[in-house]
């Protein structure tokens, strides 16, 4: 099938104002828009600029807007989209060059709920594994799945409003911590989360869950957190 | 203008073997780590199954039996000193992760819950054994990311999305490496006393591929450009099931949990090739199997693929499940979650209710840089280069030999990231520090300019295309001298043509255009050096497979392979033709025997 691909461009070493590219390629429906960008950028325009690497969706860097909603481009079908095809860049995030957004501060954010083990506690005197049963696993097992696209935080009507949010990538990391059974450092992971860029910024909007590549259940890892924190978890 | 760095240490990528490194170097030691991409970008990330120790969780295990898996499943290239380590210190290292927080699934009794996997057995070669330790099919995914959450939690300085260009080495030492800030463009020089690569894999070499865009070997080709040689290059491991055409990975874990493979008769024709291990062979008997497969005209509908199956009919028709086990739907969902969803989304088809259709897909370089058991990078007379450490998919230690066996690269990565990134800080601690180099990297920012400025007919994706078109078709899971000397005037033309490359892109920021073109001369340098090295073996073992010489030989080549570039240095890629020298392999418990499954 032809698929007219439609690519909003920003280069600032060119031209100062965004523009918009549209290429026509032969694509076959189980092809990803990944590749469509790639034999773009292969045989058409050298300089269109994306971030890509692992092309089947686990690295989470081609995150972008496809036809008006944040996805993976290498986890999205022509199939799906059919012949008409737009792709922009991830919105509340400053542009680059082309699909490329500065992912820093989103990136600052992850860091902020010190996303990390924290137990200081004597490990296991054998030496061997701290114990954990099945269920105690499985109670944070949706967000260990984040792989830190940005998906979630760059729809999040929010976010784009107030670029200050944290926002919901860095509250399901906090999440993925505060309900390991190993962790005692609570309060360490809500501390950025308290104040008025924190979590009860949230307004319940769902757009983080259904932009969300994993499926993670981000809206509820957000109520849960804020639960935790009310409870003084 | 270059800008300078200085540090004690410097480390080349942050998969799973640089941030390792990094951890265990970082205490007492001013360390930094250089990636092209954003750490949680690395490709360790997708690795699914899981991380072979023999903890013994399940059933009984001992490091003595998982050495013998590793050896003959190397098909005894595995350097035994090596392979004693790997197994040894396996145990420790994963439950190192544990302890930083890696969530591994769990056992009722709240250990670390284990699967079977291709090639570990009990008892030397009885049966399959449950040693992978897991998290879903998404292990890769958290050994990443839990190394990486200890790095921020020690504060570890990171360059993210600065691509390294070229080593520098002065009189045979390392000095440091030169890099560009992807986002600028600018420059950037830095010094150590001690420079670890870790770059991972070279896999986009070929066309049908489980590896990243990203992965291109380009501190492997420098390497070799400076002179230096690279080990069993001829060794790359076609994994058996790979998405058909697409290359995607459909981890062996799913085998463990009971799939099996058919061919289009309906037959179960691992049956035929491993009696004992049947679905759970090594990779490379498996590949090979479907190979002979489809040539025979056993393919699906005559065409070149054939089935995975996981449905639980037929799991259970089979009784192909650890312990002859009943499994519903739900429960291969919870085990094999992302292999099952990539089924879904890439193939389009429900492996709950139907078969989906596999190729072998180019997977694992077994080869690379020499090193020891520290991570020093052997140079040409098998002495370590000063300063210079080598850790992951990049190096060579050999403990996958001939071919790995899976779950055995996490493994490796752990072990020998951490033994790499502790002989660096010892190293630092009685080094002196880094000097002001002479002559830094000027070849390699040439060479960038150059293709910068490059407005000749040839474009890089076509370039890619022909060589990795090439590359499977003549370099592949077949071999023969023929092919591989077609292949080999097709890469030196290849390579001439890339002098008249011409780029779109004049910029200075994110020019990504300009580092494809770097990266595609990085594999033609590497393309190169596979298929000499294959077509200088005149025997087969393991993934080498040569039609013309279809049988292992022991008399004559049972050593590890040493590819050297002739000639001088440089830093785009030339044909100047390629030596060899050879390295022996250490042979310190398990003789050689026919390798049978
Ligand atoms: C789909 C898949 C599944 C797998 N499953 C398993 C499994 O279950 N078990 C197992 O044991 N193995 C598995 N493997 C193999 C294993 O994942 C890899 O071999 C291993 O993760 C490689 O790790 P690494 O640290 O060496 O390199 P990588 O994780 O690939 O990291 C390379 C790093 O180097 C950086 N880099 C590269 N070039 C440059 C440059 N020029 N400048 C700056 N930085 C650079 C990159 O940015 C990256 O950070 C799998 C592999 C694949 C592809
Ligand atoms: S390229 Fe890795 S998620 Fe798409």
């Amino acid at each position: 099938m032809l698929v007219a691909l439609k690519i909003k461009r920003f280069d600032p070493e060119r031209k100062p104002a965004a523009w918009w590219s549209n290429y026509k390629l032969e694509a076959a429906p189980g092809d990803r828009v990944l590749d469509l960008l790639v034999r773009a950028k292969d045989e058409l325009d050298g300089s269109l600029t994306f971030r890509r690497s692992c092309a089947h969706g686990i690295c989470g860097s081609d995150a972008m807007r496809i036809n008006g909603t944040n996805r993976l481009a290498c986890k999205t079908l022509v199939r799906e989209l059919g012949s008409r095809i737009t792709v922009e860049p991830l919105l509340g995030m400053r542009v680059e060059k082309d699909l490329v957004v500065d992912m820093e501060p989103f990136l600052a954010s992850y860091r902020s709920v010190k996303p990390y083990l924290i137990n200081d506690e004597p490990l296991p005197a054998d030496g061997r594994e701290r114990r954990q049963s099945p269920a105690e696993r499985l109670r944070f097992d949706d967000t260990t799945k984040c792989i830190l696209c940005g998906c979630c935080t760059a729809a999040c009507p929010v976010f784009w409003a107030d670029g200050e949010y944290v926002g919901p990538a860095a509250i399901v990391q906090a999440h993925r911590f505060l309900f390991d059974s190993r962790d005692r450092g609570a309060g360490e992971h809500t501390a950025a989360l308290l104040d008025m860029k924190g979590v009860w910024r949230c307004r319940t909007i769902f757009q983080c869950t259904l932009s969300c590549p994993r499926e993670i259940k981000i809206t509820q890892a957000i109520a849960e957190v804020k639960q935790a924190i009310v409870l003084g978890k | 203008m270059t800008q300078v760095h200085t540090f004690d240490a410097i480390i080349i990528g942050a998969g799973g073997a640089g941030l390792m490194a990094a951890l265990h170097a970082e205490r007492g030691t001013n360390v930094a780590v250089i990636s092209k991409m954003y750490p949680t970008r690395s490709h360790t990330g997708t690795a699914q199954g899981g991380v072979a120790a023999p903890l013994g969780n399940m059933e009984e295990d001992r490091w003595e039996w998982y050495m013998y898996d590793t050896v003959k499943g190397g098909d005894y290239l595995v350097d035994q000193d090596a392979a004693e380590i790997l197994a040894r210190e396996s145990v420790d290292a994963v439950l190192e992760l544990e302890h930083w927080g890696l969530p591994f699934d769990r056992t009722e009794d709240g250990r670390i819950e284990q699967r079977r996997f291709g090639g570990h057995t009990r008892d030397f070669g009885k049966s399959p054994v449950m040693r992978s330790c897991k998290s879903a099919d998404r292990t890769g995914h958290m050994i990443l990311q839990t190394l990486y959450q200890n790095c921020i939690r020690r504060g570890i300085r990171f360059f993210d999305e600065f691509f390294v260009l070229d080593l520098i080495l002065e009189d045979g030492i390392a000095r440091g490496v030169a890099a560009v800030e992807i986002a600028t463009g600018q420059t950037h020089l830095f010094l150590a006393k001690a420079v670890l690569l870790a770059t991972g894999g070279f896999g986009r070499m070929f066309a049908v591929t489980s590896n990243a865009h990203s992965l291109s070997g380009d501190l492997v080709a420098s390497v070799f450009r400076r002179g230096l040689p690279l080990e069993d290059m001829e060794f790359f491991q076609f994994h058996p099931t790979g998405i058909y055409k697409m290359g995607i990975l459909l981890s062996e874990a799913a085998r463990g949990e009971g799939g099996i493979m058919i061919n289009g008769l309906g037959e179960r024709f691992m049956e035929r090739y491993a009696p004992t291990l049947l679905d759970l062979a090594p990779r490379d008997i498996i590949s090979r199997s479907i190979d002979q497969e489809i040539r025979a005209g056993r393919g699906v509908d005559g065409k070149d693929y054939v089935y995975l199956d996981i449905r639980p009919e037929t799991i259970n028709r089979c009784q192909s499940a650890p312990g002859g086990k009943t499994v519903t739907a739900a429960q291969l969902e919870a085990k094999l979650p992302d292999i099952i969803e990539m089924m879904r989304v890439y193939q389009g088809i429900d492996p709950m209710k139907a078969p989906v259709p596999i190729q072998p897909t180019a997977h694992y370089a077994m080869g690379g840089i020499p090193t020891d058991c520290d991570g020093r990078v052997l140079g040409g007379s098998l002495s370590p280069v000063p300063g210079l450490f080598a850790a992951g998919e990049c190096a060579c230690v050999s403990v996958h030999g001939a071919n790995r066996l899976g779950t055995n690269s996490l493994v490796d990565l752990l072990v020998f990231g951490r033994r790499s990134g502790r002989a660096m800080a010892e190293f630092c601690a009685g080094a002196s520090p880094a000097d002001p180099v002479a002559h830094a990297a000027e070849e390699a920012l040439a060479e960038l300019a150059r293709l910068q400025r490059s407005r000749g007919p040839e474009r890089v994706g076509a370039l890619r295309a022909a060589m990795q078109h090439c590359m499977t078709d003549k370099v592949g899971l077949n071999r023969t001298a023929g092919g591989m000397e077609e292949a080999l005037s097709i890469l030196r033309d290849l390579k001439e043509r890339y002098r008249h490359l011409g780029l779109a892109d004049a910029g200075q920021k994110w020019n990504t255009e300009v580092l494809e073109a770097y990266e595609l001369g990085c594999l033609l340098d590497l393309a190169e050096a596979t298929t000499a090295s294959a077509l200088h073996r005149t025997e087969s073992r393991g993934a080498h497979f040569r039609e013309d010489f279809p049988k292992r030989d022991d008399a004559n080549w049972l050593h590890h392979t040493l590819a050297f570039r002739a000639g001088s240095s440089g830093a785009g890629p030339v044909s100047e033709g390629i030596r060899f020298d050879r390295r022996p392999v250490s042979i310190t418990t398990f003789q050689p025997e026919a390798r049978v499954y």
